[in-house]
């Protein structure tokens, strides 16, 4: 693709000041994102995803926040904008969706008037045109009854209705990005089934590219062009989709992965388990943040790895291809899909 | 919604009727609260007493002293004060009623707007200066003693500065009728209203900004930064609608008990005579039929106050209205 | 499973709530949380409990072990009701019964020290003295696999994973016969989850508990139970030994389960049929008239508008609740 990445992160670095020293919940993380693709950053509590996409948009309201490097949106640098310009992108070209649907919209007003909001805000309709372009946007989400429900209240709504209302106020001014927080995690399965076949039917339609935030390996298998896996600030592995699954480079995601009980195949005697915590951001060891609690640390993982690899796959670990296989073997055994 | 208004309705003449009860059996078991030693004078002979206690019906038993009373209270309107024989309680107060009224209405006004105008402005400068001087002189309005203040007011209008041309028009302390003299109405309560406003506007912006505040850390505020509107549309729109409930509540109470005559100390003041300043006047004497026809005002309006917050809720809050799902 | 008395057995079981404050009493609405479930758990076995929200497992958990009264129907705990017995007669059957809940930063009181919390069900229940209790807490600690520094520490400088180890610590501390689990991992990552699922595995070896494992998430559900009952709507649509429930489902719903729960193997991401349910998972408190089930089912006929099925054994062991289950 010789097309210009539509997102391109560099050196992105979000650090706290607190009384116990610096807090560096995210660490040097760089990306690119193509247009109409759909990128699945997966990792566990203080892994800092939530943190890398809430700078994207400047969301960070923390005074004691410094953050660092350069996020550049077609072309333009978002660190560091004034903010009316930022205003200008946020709503408009990128949008955001976050975990919780239950408490995402303000209560005390209409759908209908919230995604009107949006709509003025950043478009010269009227307030008629903007009210049924409501309607239009409640319908394309699947919410049954459009017409009475842009009238409704948030609380009349339920879990999943809410998230489509959400989404369509996020796509509301056909955004060339959307950023989604674990848009699911709070939803029932079923309704996160449907959730899910909205954000791909929508990415097909308005040709949207994605970021999806998870911490469920199984929603990256289904929505993901490309994965980024993210430990304490850091990435340890990216690559395509199918690369990923099939042949897993990090050790953490090989942890991830064996965590999940299997659905359907062997049902395995106890299940694959990371030992040990993930570490506090005021310690993170020196090197390799992920060598406490890896069975194949050597000295090497006293320096911190590099980002390498080859094909558009690249992981943050020392171990070469030959003793890869070999320790993936003995992690995982045969895993489902590996080649 | 119509069960909702019986049940209310049921609820506040209970409540009346309740503290009416309560008040009545106090003033019997009070020490030293002998009506009729009251009403006789001191160094009444036992025969006077005697002829006190039945010519008043004090010597009937209590249950039927208190239906008397009821029953002249509200329905004959007829009763009578203890101590100022012949006053008609109930048109006492009446007459009292619209200086009260007046006083808190107009004190209410400035304070809602100065409350509201300290919390969004210290909310929107949170943590700078400003935002710290407005939180501190709020601080300072609500710690001075309304009683000093209106003192403090009364010295520099009415004796040491009133010659100057700051403060020559303020009138002489009392009040005057609004329908009689509008404006002489009007620069009778200027002062009075500034100085009941002075501690709530203080209070209650204190409050507001503290909601603003928290409303701010919630995720609808943060859904709304990132559709792209600006914070001070954030603040005005979403985050204000929000924080209103408690400060409507709060305003409920307050209006309700000062209406009823909480005011008093205002009105001694100011030589404005209130419902508050009649209420002290029943204590200070013991006047049972007095005190009963100024507590039954009062509370009749704590609880429409409450009532009409409760109204007012439905329409702030959607959450509330309904029977909900 | 092979003969021999249930543990623990529930007989149409009913939870219903008013919600509402009407004065007209009648107008009140009525909350079907648990609509006549009945089922039994053999000791040694897990019984996995599963269902989206609204479907009244939560509700079912805490009626089981009397936490909330029920409407009616019996539980039968080793052969005898202990639906309508008194509090006086239930302590005896409270020390046979624990729960552990699902947030463990909300289930342990800030306030008091890991060694505190974990002593007092011991010490109410006078299984031990003060000084024996000490001795215990260490045990149990070591039992979950918690540093026996713990014990002097408080619940906020743990994470999620080890206060979730110290509510199973808290349950095991009387030596019940059965643990009835409400989502005890749904609010922890996903490795944390692994953890945990392994030392409730552990535990039910060593200890010879029996469990009732409530989840939303099938993946887990089937890792952990001998037998699974699907709910919906507060009711068991089908019960049965996990591995017939899940891989041949006999009601709609319980396939249709199974097919949204997303897999993290891509080849099979895409090859699966998916069943995509239309409409939300639905009130209790205004169930539909006949099957619960059928506004949303794809097969429904007139028999499932009008009339309400009941749980028949289907093969395999299985029970289903459907007028039409599906072939295998």
């Amino acid at each position: 693709m010789s097309e210009e990445p539509i997102l391109s992160v560099r050196g992105l670095k979000v650090s706290f000041r607190t009384d116990q020293g610096m807090v560096h919940a995210v660490d040097d993380i760089s990306f690119d994102l193509d247009a109409r693709e759909i990128l699945c950053i997966v990792g566990e509590s203080g892994s800092g995803k939530t943190l890398t996409i809430l700078t994207i948009l400047g969301l960070i309201s923390d005074p004691n926040a410094v953050i660092e490097g350069s996020v550049r949106f077609r072309g333009r640098e978002l660190i560091g904008l004034p903010a009316r310009q930022l205003r200008r992108v946020r709503g408009r070209e990128i949008a955001m969706i976050f975990q919780d649907p239950m408490t995402a919209l303000t209560p005390v007003f209409t759908i209908g008037w919230q995604i009107a909001e949006q709509v003025r805000e950043h478009t010269t309709l009227s307030r008629r045109a903007a009210r049924a372009l409501a309607v239009e946007l409640i319908e394309a989400v699947g919410i049954p009854n459009p017409k009475g429900v842009v009238d409704r209240y948030p609380h009349e709504l339920s879990g999943g209705m809410r998230q489509r209302a959400v989404i369509a106020m996020a796509l509301s001014c056909n955004p060339a990005l959307l950023l989604a927080d674990e848009p699911t995690t709070a939803l029932d399965v079923t309704v996160q089934a449907q959730i899910l076949d909205l954000i791909r039917k929508l990415r097909a339609d308005f040709g949207s590219s994605v970021i999806l935030i998870t911490h469920n390996m199984g929603v990256v298998a289904e929505m993901a062009d490309r994965v980024m896996v993210m430990y304490a600030g850091r990435i340890v592995e990216r690559g395509q989709r199918d690369s990923v699954f099939a042949r897993p480079w990090h050790p953490y995601t090989w942890g991830l992965l064996g965590s999940i009980p299997p659905l359907e195949g062997e049902r395995p005697h106890r299940l694959i388990s990371i030992p040990g915590l993930p570490p506090s951001l005021l310690h993170v060891p020196a090197g390799c943040a992920f060598a406490p609690r890896c069975r194949w640390s050597r000295a090497a993982c006293a320096e911190r790895p590099v980002l390498a690899g080859s094909g558009g796959h690249d992981s943050a670990c020392v171990l070469d291809p030959t003793q890869r296989r070999a320790a993936r073997a003995a992690a995982l055994g045969v895993l489902p899909g590996v080649a | 919604m119509i069960s909702t208004i019986i049940r209310r309705l049921a609820h506040m003449i209970l409540v009346m009727f309740g503290i009416s009860m309560i008040v009545f059996l106090i003033f019997f078991a009070t020490p030293g609260a002998d009506p009729a030693a009251r009403i006789a004078g001191r160094n009444a002979s036992p025969e006077t007493l005697e002829q006190v206690r039945a010519s008043f019906g004090l010597d009937q038993p209590l249950p039927v002293q208190y239906g008397l009373m009821m029953h002249r209270l509200f329905v004959t309107r007829s009763l009578t004060s203890f101590v100022n024989r012949g006053m008609a309680v109930v048109p006492a107060v009446m007459e009292a009623a619209p200086v009260t009224l007046s006083l808190v209405f107009g004190a209410a006004i400035l304070w809602v707007a100065g409350g509201i105008a300290i919390g969004i402005t210290a909310a929107a400068c949170r943590n700078t200066l400003i935002d710290r001087l407005l939180m501190i002189l709020g601080l300072i309005g609500v710690s001075m003693p309304v009683f000093w203040l209106g003192e403090v007011m009364n010295l520099i209008t009415q004796s040491r500065l009133h010659d100057t041309w700051l403060f020559a028009w303020v009138p002489a302390l009392g009040y005057k009728s609004l329908s009689a003299q509008p404006w002489e109405w009007f620069k009778t309560m200027v002062i009075p209203w500034i100085t009941l406003a002075v501690m709530y506007a203080g209070l209650y912006g204190r409050v507001l900004r503290a909601n603003l505040v928290e409303a701010g850390q919630e995720d609808f505020i943060r859904t709304a930064r990132a559709k792209g509107l600006s914070e001070t549309r954030i603040l005005l729109r979403h985050a204000l609608r929000t924080s209103l409930i408690s400060f409507v509540t709060m305003f409920g109470l307050d209006f309700g008990a000062l209406v009823g005559g909480g005011a008093l100390l205002t009105e001694v003041v100011f030589g404005l005579q209130g419902v508050g300043k009649l209420t002290y006047d029943a204590l200070q004497s013991l006047d049972l039929p007095m005190i009963m026809a100024t507590v039954i005002y009062a509370s009749f309006f704590v609880v429409v106050s409450n009532a009409v917050v409760d109204i007012l809720y439905a329409f702030i809050d959607p959450r509330v209205r309904g029977t909900g799902a | 499973m092979t003969g021999g008395l249930p543990l623990l057995e529930a007989i149409d079981l009913v939870k219903h709530y008013r919600v509402g404050n009407n004065l007209l009493r009648r107008l009140n609405k009525t909350v079907y949380a648990v609509d006549d479930v009945s089922f039994a758990v053999w000791p040694g076995e897990t019984l996995g409990l599963v269902g989206e929200s609204g479907c009244g497992k939560s509700t079912l958990g805490r009626c089981l072990v009397r936490l909330y009264p029920v409407t009616s129907g019996q539980i039968r705990f080793d052969g005898t009701d202990i639906a309508t017995l008194r509090p006086a007669q239930l302590r005896p059957y409270r020390l046979r019964m624990q729960m552990v809940f699902q947030d463990p930063a909300a289930s342990l009181n800030p306030r008091r020290r890991i060694g505190e919390i974990l002593a007092e069900p011991l010490l109410v229940h006078k299984r031990c003295n003060r000084s024996e209790a000490a001795e215990r807490v260490g045990e149990l600690l070591h039992l979950v696999g918690l540093l026996p520094d713990s014990a002097d520490r408080f619940p906020h400088e743990f994470s999620g994973g080890q206060r979730q180890r110290v509510g199973i610590a808290r349950a095991l501390a009387l030596q019940p016969q059965l643990v009835v689990a409400d989502e005890p991992v749904s609010a922890l990552d996903v490795s944390v989850q692994a953890q945990i699922v392994n030392l409730f595995l552990e535990l039910q070896e060593r200890l010879g508990l029996t469990y009732v494992f409530i989840a939303h998430d099938l993946s887990v559900v089937r890792q952990v139970s001998t037998r699974t009952a699907v709910m919906y709507l507060g009711s068991v649509v089908e019960i049965g030994p996990t591995d017939a429930v899940l891989r041949r489902p006999a009601h709609p719903y319980t396939q249709a389960l199974i097919s949204a729960v997303p897999v993290p193997d891509p080849t099979r991401a895409t090859q699966r049929a998916r069943i995509i349910l239309t409409g939300d998972v639905p009130s209790p408190i205004d169930p539909p008239p006949g099957c619960c089930f059928h506004p949303r089912c794809r097969y429904a006929t007139d028999r499932c508008r009008s009339e309400r099925p009941v749980l028949t054994p289907y093969g395999d062991g299985t029970q289903v609740a459907c007028h039409h289950p599906l072939d295998g």
